[in-house]
């Protein structure tokens, strides 16, 4: 396999610039002559939907939820990255650029990251034109807040519900061209594979959920914008569908997949209460603004939290990372609080939670002004726990919350299959090993809004594109490995239900391949997975037909995928013998316990390759490396005291 | 907990439906509504019989996917939430539960406690955006907008398009749902050249899909998960009025 970045030549600041004189661009007249195919309707499928349309190309785009406005994108809590340098405070391109390569521990590419701090303030503008209400200050210009990670405000916001709002945004866009019939929009539609022809992206094909029944789709280029596969541990706080479906699919047909074992695992969420629980709630890492993170200082102290008098608790964030305190990045804040919890110190019935307390804030703010800023998180709190947050503190535990690995792009945001794009937490592209929070929101517009428009055009006007249709054969046989599928599901009629194999796999994944790894246990989940996905295929029990809307048949598909990924996931974090981000090697560490990277020899992206044939199981994966090169920063410890 | 759930079962969308009665036992009053649901359709999978099929998503109570009837009342019995963020601790152990989907012309059931809400994005297609292509806009700051009116817009926006309002509603009505958008959008800025448009064809376009009229219950508030205020619906009809007098001869 050749891995070609395509990373223009030229200086950091201008790559970007010259690049997009340099890509061949299709004329008005024609773009309405392409088809283009978007899967997923979240931030960066969605705004990249609604841009084409706006140009001109005609476009399908598909989406499990029943309508496009409830991708997962619209969970994002906290805010939007932008180096708009509207407060003054010393923000700029290249310190959004450098936060968040140092934030991702120095394995992303640079130009990528330069060109989304580039365009980063071009979304705020475009959000803000559509209408979208950010928080304002009483002079009626926008108002921002700090993040983790950087010691600038540069956090655009609307209340807990900024990526409420910005899909909001992006689907009214979206709506705007499907009824002006420039976007064909498929709700309750799912993907269940791609289709190549002569070696590129040219379809997929997809099943109703409604009524079952299998369909192809012909294109001349393929997006998939399908967000990420935190599922694969089952409780996330991805929504119940998230699903790796389409990327696996895509990585079967022959697309490499980047760096499947970074995840990001989030310090705030609700800890588990009980093993009914189906998913984990976050609570936004703005809360870290105002809230301190503590334990008691000594082991297994049982006291209310009112009643630990300050010297009696540890506020390790403050404590450990003096300059940022309690803003430490996502990564750092989780493996600190869970080593909080090992060490005998956490809170709440199960040991596994931190608190998370407003009182001084409170004492210095009011209760009024921490209501305003946070009041929909705190209510979800109350609603969620029974326990009121502006009396006693919440009680936190990281939870998988994002995954930065995905299919592997080069900077045009195509994939290794030829007219295969991947945007926003899809690809693997710009968030290294750790994402920053706020930075999700920002590269899945980023990429739909202002760089997929760009780079599609000139894979347009500069491939030989045949007409194909769906009658062309590889659609039919891609259609029927999928019907042959949907039938071995249901005709295994076994004794376990869909639910029961996904914890089952989720509790492997996050026991083996969660917060800390390590060689051994990794070895294990090789072992493990292998056997319950042999279990899975005979004893799976489904109910009903294909013909109907059978909610356990959807869910089976997605789980026996992850039944496969989950493997490549474990291979590619025991095969990285570093520690870097969210990727934690307990055999790579320092000695007061900080991740151990080993620039010499895994400065790279890990790039996988399935082998064996796409309708069956892994034959196996193959390693290829894309060397990172750093021609701007140096690479350096990571430090946040 | 022990319960016992009465629950609308409906093959498909030509089907006759019914209510059928199941007991709920080992349920804990920390666990979501959806996740006693969880719990009763594993046991009915493994006795063989369909499990129910619900709507839902994000389970955080933003992305509206889920929303059934509880005892007579649109997400239950809890204010200002979502089925999903409803907990069984606000029942009684050994309580009946009746439970069944959103019923409004509008919204004509799938199956069991799905319904179709295909109308709201219709609704929204007619007029529900600012038309501006991506790349055509200002730098944000050179749209100051006065922090109330922001403010309001933002009240206005957090509407998750779940259909409770319709539900609720005598009329089946989705005046809340379209006023909300109608006012976020009036009441910026950047909402003002669409603005009379946006108010004739949206309202237009509810007519069209079959909801029914305000007539002043505010039942749809009551239910509302995000708290919509009805004042909205006033708000929609001054806009609505205004327009149709400005522009008697506006596409509608």
């Amino acid at each position: 396999m050749k891995l070609d970045a395509k990373i223009p030549a030229g200086p950091l600041e201008s790559k970007w610039e010259n690049h997009k004189f340099d890509l061949k661009l299709v004329s008005p007249a024609n773009k309405r002559k392409f088809e283009i195919i978007v899967v997923g309707s979240g931030l960066a499928g969605g705004s990249a939907a609604a841009t084409l349309a706006e140009l001109g190309y005609n476009v399908k785009c598909f989406c499990f939820q029943d309508s496009p406005r409830r991708a997962h994108s619209i969970a994002a809590q906290g805010g939007i990255n932008a180096a708009k340098n509207y407060r003054g405070d010393g923000d700029s391109i290249h310190r959004l650029f450098y936060d968040t390569i140092k934030g991702g521990d120095f394995r992303s590419r640079e130009a990528n990251v330069h060109r989304l701090a580039e365009v980063s303030g071009h979304i705020i503008d475009q959000c803000v034109a559509q209408g979208v209400p950010f928080a304002r200050e009483y002079g009626g210009l926008l108002d921002n807040r700090s993040f983790g990670g950087a010691q600038v405000s540069r956090t655009f916001y609307a209340r807990g519900q900024t990526g409420q709002q910005l899909l909001l945004g992006a689907y009214s866009a979206l709506s705007r061209q499907i009824g002006a019939g420039q976007v064909q929009m498929f709700p309750k539609t799912e993907m269940l594979d791609l289709v190549l022809v002569d070696g590129k992206a040219r379809g997929i094909v997809v099943r109703d959920l409604v009524t079952g029944a299998m369909e192809s789709h012909a294109a001349d280029a393929v997006i998939l914008a399908t967000g990420g596969y935190g599922n694969v541990f089952y409780l996330s706080t991805n929504a119940k569908g998230s699903n790796v479906t389409a990327t696996y699919r895509a990585y079967k047909r022959g697309a490499a997949f980047g760096n499947p074992c970074f995840t990001q695992i989030h310090p705030t969420c609700i800890p588990v209460k009980g093993d009914y629980q189906s998913k984990l709630t976050l609570m936004s890492e703005s809360l870290r603004n105002d809230g301190r993170v503590w334990v008691p200082k000594s082991k297994g102290d049982k006291r209310a939290p009112a009643d630990i008098p300050d010297s009696e608790r540890d506020y390790f964030l403050e404590r450990k990372y003096p300059s940022f305190g309690n803003l430490a990045p996502r990564d750092i804040a989780s493996r600190s609080a869970k080593e909080a919890c090992d060490a005998g110190q956490g809170v709440g019935e199960s040991g596994f939670g931190v608190y998370l307390d407003f009182a001084d804030s409170i004492s210095r703010l009011g209760e009024d002004q921490i209501r305003a800023r946070y009041g929909n998180l705190f209510d979800m709190y109350e609603r969620i726990t029974d326990e009121n947050p502006y009396k006693m503190p919440m009680r936190i535990y990281p939870a998988v919350h994002y995954t930065m690995g995905g299919l592997w792009v080069d900077y045009n945001l195509m994939s290794t299959i030829p007219g295969l794009h991947v945007l926003g937490e899809a690809n693997f592209s710009d968030h290294g090993a750790n994402r920053l929070g706020a930075s999700a929101l920002m590269q899945g517009l980023a990429d739909g809004y202002f760089v997929i428009p760009y780079t599609i055009a000139n894979y347009l006007a500069s491939s030989k594109l045949e007409k194909v249709t769906t009658s062309h054969e590889s659609f039919k046989a891609a259609e029927d490995s999928c019907r042959k599928r949907v039938g071995q599901l249901l005709s295994i009629k076994g004794s376990r239900t869909v639910d029961s194999f996904h914890r089952e796999l989720g509790k492997i994944m996050w026991d083996k391949c969660g917060m800390a790894r390590d060689r051994a246990g990794l070895q294990e989940a090789l072992k493990a997975i292998p056997k319950l996905r042999e279990e899975f295929w005979q004893d799976l029990k489904i109910l009903g037909t294909n013909e109907e809307i059978n909610q356990s048949l959807e869910k089976a598909g997605r789980v026996a995928d992850f039944l496969e990924f989950g493997e490549l996931m474990c291979l590619d974090a025991l095969t990285r013998e570093e520690s870097c981000g969210g990727h934690f090697r307990t055999e790579h560490q320092t000695p007061d316990g900080e991740a151990l990277r080993n620039d010499e020899n895994f400065c790279h992206v890990a790039v996988w390759e399935h082998e064996g044939d796409a309708t069956g199981p892994a034959k196996g994966h193959k390693r290829h490396q894309e060397e990172l090169v750093y021609e701007h920063v140096k690479l350096a410890t990571r430090s946040y005291k | 907990m022990k319960l016992k759930l009465h629950v609308w079962r409906q093959k498909d969308k030509a089907a006759k439906g019914r209510m059928v009665t199941y007991n709920a036992d080992n349920i804990s009053p920390n666990m979501s509504f959806l996740e006693m649901l969880d719990v009763v359709n594993e046991g009915l999978i493994t006795t063989g019989e369909d499990p129910i099929a619900f709507a839902h998503d994000c389970r955080e109570g933003i992305c509206g996917s889920c929303g059934v009837m509880v005892n007579g009342v649109a997400h239950g019995p809890q204010d200002a939430t979502t089925t999903c963020q409803l907990h069984m601790r606000s029942f009684q152990d050994g309580e009946e539960l009746y439970i069944e989907p959103w019923r409004a012309k509008g919204f004509p059931v799938l199956r069991d406690l799905i319904v179709d809400r295909s109308a709201f994005d219709r609704i929204i297609q007619a007029g529900g955006f600012v038309s501006v292509n991506t790349g055509s806009a200002q730098d944000a700051n050179a749209i100051p907008i006065r922090k109330s009116d922001a403010d309001e817009a933002f009240n206005a926006a957090a509407c998750i398009g779940c259909g409770a309002c319709v539900a609720a509603c005598k009329n089946a009505s989705a005046m809340l749902f379209v006023s909300a958008k109608v006012a976020q959008l009036s009441l910026l800025p950047q909402g003002q050249p669409e603005r009379q448009d946006r108010a004739l064809n949206m309202v237009s376009a509810m007519q069209n899909e079959g909801f029914g009229n305000c007539t002043n219950q505010y039942e749809c508030e009551a239910v509302c998960p995000k708290q919509i205020s009805t004042d909205y619906i006033a708000r929609l009809n001054r806009e609505f009025i205004k327009a149709a007098l400005t522009y008697p001869d506006a596409k509608k």
